[in-house]
């Protein structure tokens, strides 16, 4: 493809890049990511992959901006408050990069339109912040052969493993099923440094665009977790469960399904 | 400047730096190794820089003449990928 003096002079400092390059840069161009969350994570993630001109942008969220939000959701801005987070997420991506295509979903993401939603998309962004919203994309990715990156953050700690099918153990591999609800604490309940967000949610970009320019290595067969008090980085090998329910030889996991919502909010 | 086949030419002189060496380098992209490329170019920082950058990506400079305009012509042969 050809590019224009202004499409090069935006992403000179990628096409300059050796492993990216011009053939780089066109199949990001042409790239369709979807993210499911606009808050911690998918606000950094988005930003970073409009900016390097990812052709397509799927937003899913249905939520509202609320003023707690902005403490780490970077996308929306106190003017939003009170818009639905992908129309506020879409209007800072649109005044970011106006070439990317930005396709808004209003909605929470469920058994019944995860597949028709995961569909057109090369990769997809895991920014949500409930377990059975981790397992159904998770399942949905492995059941239709998807990438995916998933993360996730509380207090001072965040986690990341990526996803490629056939390429080491997928979630439910790592975590077998979600916790009984409120085991384990929301970072509503908990609390979280907006910073998290940005560290954890940029590897997720990071990790999506080496998987669409096709370089390096990529955070499968791994978990890695970081606790910013220690400032800590751990890369944990973790295998394949061997029957894994639904990545697994034999799996009874056969079509996406949602699990038990999370608790409403105690607080 | 006859004295090799261009295979492909481009022009950097409505760009400027960075964006000069970016644009010679995504002409170059499209070639094969060890085909030519013809780039036209300013005098002044581009001449100065775009040859050298070419350079240290491996490519081979053959030449560069200048048109007596401000502008230069500059003979590239693309290094092996």
């Amino acid at each position: 493809m050809s590019f224009t003096n202004e499409q090069l002079e935006r992403y000179s400092r990628h096409i300059i890049l050796q492993e990216i390059g011009a053939r780089g840069q066109s199949k990001l161009l042409k790239a369709r990511v979807l993210i499911i969350g606009a808050g911690g994570l998918g606000a950094p993630a988005a930003l970073y992959l409009a900016a390097a001109g990812v052709g397509t942008i799927g937003l899913v969220d249905g939520d509202a901006v609320d003023l707690s939000n902005l403490q780490r959701q970077i996308i929306h801005s106190t003017r939003t408050i009170g818009q639905s987070k992908v129309e506020s997420a879409r209007q800072t991506l649109a005044a970011l990069n106006p070439e990317v295509k930005v396709l808004t979903h209003q909605g929470l993401l469920k058994a019944d339109n995860v597949l028709e939603l995961f569909r057109d998309y090369d990769f997809i962004i895991d920014g949500t912040d409930n377990f059975p919203a981790k397992f159904l994309i998770n399942d949905a990715c492995v059941l239709t052969r998807k990438p995916f990156s998933h993360a996730g953050i509380i207090r001072f700690q965040g986690q990341l493993l990526t996803y490629v099918p056939g390429e080491g153990p997928c979630y439910r591999c790592v975590f077998e099923n979600p916790p009984p609800p409120d085991a384990v604490p929301t970072c509503r309940q908990a609390g979280v440094v907006g910073a998290m967000g940005g560290v954890i949610g940029s590897l997720q970009a990071m990790e999506a665009i080496k998987y669409l320019v096709g370089v390096g290595r990529l955070l499968t067969g791994f978990l890695l977790t970081y606790d910013a008090l220690a400032m800590e980085f751990r890369k944990i090998k973790l295998p394949r469960r061997k029957n894994c329910a639904v990545c697994g030889p034999e799996p009874t996991i056969t079509e996406p399904f949602d699990h038990e919502p999370p608790a409403a909010c105690e607080l | 400047m006859p004295d090799f086949i261009i295979d492909a030419t481009v022009d950097i002189t409505d760009v400027v730096c960075p964006v000069t060496f970016v644009k010679a380098k995504v002409a170059l992209e499209e070639l094969e190794p060890g085909r030519v490329l013809a780039i036209r170019l300013n005098d002044g920082e581009p001449v100065q820089n775009v040859p050298r950058s070419l350079k240290d990506e491996g490519h081979q400079v053959l030449k560069l003449a200048a048109n007596g305009d401000g502008t230069y012509d500059l003979l590239v042969r693309k290094g092996a990928d």
